[in-house]
């Protein structure tokens, strides 16, 4: 997402932190920019963690406002949206806590899963396989595919893949270290991939699975 | 190249992060390879389905509210 990444080099400054000066200097109309920016992408970040609606609302609100209590501790050293996400991911945690009290729950332990190391499906996807389902139905396989990881992974998945953060402000944002980010980033990868494989699977009869030829022309058109 | 040592370097190849010459070498294993180039494929598609239809979107209605509610407390705590 390009509100994210610095598109600029690293001696321009982030348009985040001129928001941020004003904020500190009283203008609180600054902050309701910053607000509206990330909001959206907050409330994601905290149902992703608390899988619970009204949680994120409430994780949503606590997150902006501590952000905006501790305006004075933030360093211009990380970006304001990383920082923002490491608030949040508290956040979530502390209320999914206060829900599951004596149950620790943590994003940084290192979740041995036997799943997503090794691929099983290898069964190739029909051609535009969304196509086969009702946006609301799509909808309902997507979220329930992704609720089927640990928290750890959905909030990686989301962060580098969806939002496009970049490998090392994932790391910074959730606490975590780069090569944790790295191999949480493939489990999550690999094991979305093999959840979906159970509706997008080719038929059997369709038309011959994995046939070589031009399928993979388009690598590396991505990004 | 092994199917693991592909596998190891999936994400990289995905996000287009891999020097030319190894590049080469893993676009060599997928022409050879059938299971790895569905992996490829199917792990790419999972990464675009899921960029392109955003789960948990805030409906505007909700987003005003608490838009609304976040400015309130902000400026009490002012």
């Amino acid at each position: 997402m390009t509100t994210i990444q610095s598109v600029a080099g690293e001696i321009e400054q982030h348009p985040d932190v001129a928001l941020v000066e004003r904020v500190r200097a009283g203008d609180i109309s600054a902050y309701d920019t910053l607000v509206r920016k990330y909001e959206r992408q907050i409330f994601r970040i905290a149902q992703h963690i608390t899988q619970n609606r009204e949680d994120a609302e409430d994780v949503m609100q606590d997150a902006f406002l501590k952000a905006y209590e501790k305006l004075e501790q933030f360093q211009g050293n990380s970006k304001f949206y990383t920082w923002l996400v490491r608030i949040t991911v508290n956040e979530s945690l502390m209320r999914l806590r206060k829900r599951r009290t004596g149950k620790m729950v943590s994003i940084d332990e290192d979740l041995e899963t036997e799943e997503g190391t090794v691929p099983r499906d290898l069964a190739d996807w029909a051609p535009d396989p969304e196509q086969n389902y009702t946006q609301t139905e799509l909808g309902r396989i997507l979220e329930k595919t992704i609720k089927g990881l640990p928290p750890g992974f959905r909030v990686v998945f989301e962060l580098r893949d969806v939002q496009g953060l970049s490998t090392e402000d994932t790391a910074e944002a959730l606490g975590l270290s780069v090569p944790a980010v790295k191999s949480r980033l493939l489990r999550a990868r690999l094991q979305l991939r093999e959840r979906l494989s159970r509706y997008f699977r080719q038929k059997k009869g369709a038309k011959g699975a994995a046939s070589k030829k031009s399928a993979h022309t388009e690598a590396g058109s991505e990004q | 190249m092994t199917c693991t040592e592909f596998l190891a370097l999936l994400d990289d190849l995905i996000d287009d992060t891999i020097p030319a010459e190894t590049r080469a070498e893993l676009e060599q294993h997928l022409h050879d390879c059938d299971h790895c180039e569905v992996v490829f494929n199917t792990t790419r598609q999972t990464i675009q389905i899921y960029r392109s239809h955003e789960l948990f979107d805030l409906p505007s209605t909700l987003r005003d509210r608490l838009h609304a509610a976040i400015m309130a407390r902000c400026k009490k705590g002012c």
